[in-house]
């Protein structure tokens, strides 16, 4: 058994056993899909693009599979001082097998996080284009995740106090939810900043690349954009956060 | 086992180590004491790779713990000052990664751990996860897990703090045990001067990151002529209150113990 997949494991065993956070971070998507899903859906309509309820599923499984794979790295502050981290930092195994362990467990916690509200949304009544949509959505969510559990893990690693992390939660993980087009459609005719900081947006093209595969509507860009786009900023994130990983002091 | 040499380590213009050197031999235990910000922690992180020295030599077991990190951590084990354990983990499984962590092979760990755990009077709560476990259980987790992969060195950074007077002389005797059978050299920092009386063989006294005595508690009570060694610590230390700057940890720690109060 090698430490990456021991890792890896814990993770997993974490997340099955705590129900209450399970629970807990299923509430936020809930919110936004049948608040804003049935609340917004009449105008939506009414303005000519289509059924709401199609248009922000991909959104809200997007932002499930944001937050749950960003707060798995940036976990990495309290983990450092009063948590496992260090007894894994001490450990004859190098810091890249470690970053990497944990990089794969978050990313496969979020990509959970992410079926399951899949599932709900399903339930609610989102109904994708073909069955054979799911998996390359399913691929689009492996994607996000991976992406920001390996940026969770850069900006974890720098972080020095509680503070820190609630100026990344407002100014950088709330930021990149509310750009990503997961509410509103990118393909319209946007103020230019706001155009320009949607299309910096690394979710903005995970987004509209499970838009692409569920066929929904209101999509922005071309479904091979939105992979590549997201496939290089994955593995730069990865080497990024595993630098920054290997530089940690405890 | 473990030889200092001029050790030295500077944080900007502050120096929190400066020139310690000291040995401790094989089957010893040595303990290092000092007040708040004196430097203990700073060299223990050096002698376990997790801090880079600013000068000066360290050999552990003959090793150079810079020049071959990986083979140096096998052989000590470390029980940091805060809590290292996964408590949604259980205390077998906190083991069984702990044992995978050091390369220990598949046919000796679940023994091992298995004899650990009973010695350490964890055996019949093996399945619980750590979170149940009372401060002196995890405590003894966390020793036991650093006994796991059979070091020659172990390091215990205040492992008493916060504990009853029980918890903490029945945790000692389970140190001095395995120090006499399985002959681990053990290093430990501790405020608790009558703690050190008893269970060090030998102590050295650290203060503003300078090595002010060492010796035998016996030979430091004579030196300075105090009857136990908390009036030889005052002595060679003074009475002054040291105040250190809260860093970013003291305030999360700070925070861990207002939240595990609250969950009372």
């Amino acid at each position: 058994m090698s430490a990456i997949y021991i890792l890896w494991l814990r993770e997993l065993k974490r997340y099955t056993r705590s129900r209450a956070q399970i629970i807990a971070s299923l509430g936020q998507p809930m919110l936004y899909l049948l608040v804003l899903g049935f609340g917004l859906g009449p105008i939506f309509k009414r303005a000519g693009a289509g059924n709401y309820l199609q248009f922000i599923a991909p959104g809200v499984i997007g932002m499930s599979v944001l937050f749950s794979s960003i707060f798995s790295g940036l976990g990495l502050l309290w983990d450092r001082q009063f948590g496992f981290l260090k007894e894994t930092l001490v450990a004859p195994v190098s810091r890249i097998q470690i970053m990497i362990g944990r990089t794969l467990g978050g990313a496969t916690v979020a990509c959970i996080q992410g079926l399951i509200v899949m599932i709900i949304c399903l339930i609610a009544g989102f109904r994708p284009a073909s069955l054979a949509a799911i998996p390359v959505a399913v691929g689009f969510m492996i994607l996000i995740a991976f992406l920001f559990a390996a940026l969770g893990m850069a900006i974890g690693s720098g972080l020095q106090d509680m503070q820190g992390f609630q100026l990344i939660m407002n100014f950088l993980v709330l930021p990149i939810y509310f750009l990503s087009g997961a509410m509103f459609p990118l393909n319209t005719d946007l103020a230019l900043p706001l155009k320009y900081a949607t299309r910096i947006d690394p979710l903005s093209y995970g987004i509209d690349g499970m838009r692409n595969a569920f066929g929904s509507p209101n999509t922005a860009f071309n479904l091979s954009l939105d992979l590549l786009v997201l496939v290089v900023l994955a593995c730069i994130l990865m080497v990024y956060g595993a630098h920054r990983f290997t530089k940690i002091e405890v | 086992m473990i030889r200092v040499r001029n050790l030295v380590k500077t944080f900007g213009n502050f120096t929190a180590v400066n020139d310690v050197s000291f040995e401790v031999a094989e089957g010893e235990i040595f303990a290092f004491l000092g007040p708040n910000g004196a430097g203990k922690t700073t060299t223990i992180k050096m002698l376990t790779t997790l801090l880079k020295p600013t000068s000066g030599s360290i050999e552990l077991d003959g090793l150079n713990p810079q020049a071959k990190q990986n083979e140096a951590r096998r052989r000590f084990g470390i029980v940091f000052q805060d809590p290292s354990l996964d408590g949604d983990l259980t205390a077998w499984e906190n083991m069984q990664i702990h044992a995978v962590l050091y390369h220990v092979p598949h046919k000796v760990w679940p023994k091992r751990t298995e004899e650990l755990l009973k010695l350490f009077e964890l055996w019949d709560r093996r399945d619980d996860q750590v979170k149940k476990f009372s401060g002196g259980m995890k405590r003894r987790l966390e020793i036991a897990r650093g006994f796991l992969h059979t070091p020659r060195i172990l390091f215990l950074d205040e492992p008493t703090l916060g504990l009853d007077p029980q918890s903490r002389n029945q945790l000692w005797s389970h140190v001095k045990r395995v120090n006499e059978t399985e002959k681990v050299t053990v290093m430990l920092t501790t405020h608790y001067m009558d703690e050190a009386d008893r269970v060090a063989h030998r102590v050295g006294i650290i203060d503003h990151g300078k090595l002010v005595a060492q010796g035998t508690p016996a030979e430091i009570k004579q030196q300075t002529g105090a009857a136990d060694l908390e009036g030889a610590f005052l002595k060679l230390t003074g009475n002054t209150i040291r105040d250190e700057d809260a860093d970013p940890a003291a305030a999360m720690r700070q925070f861990a113990q207002m939240w595990q109060q609250n969950r009372r």
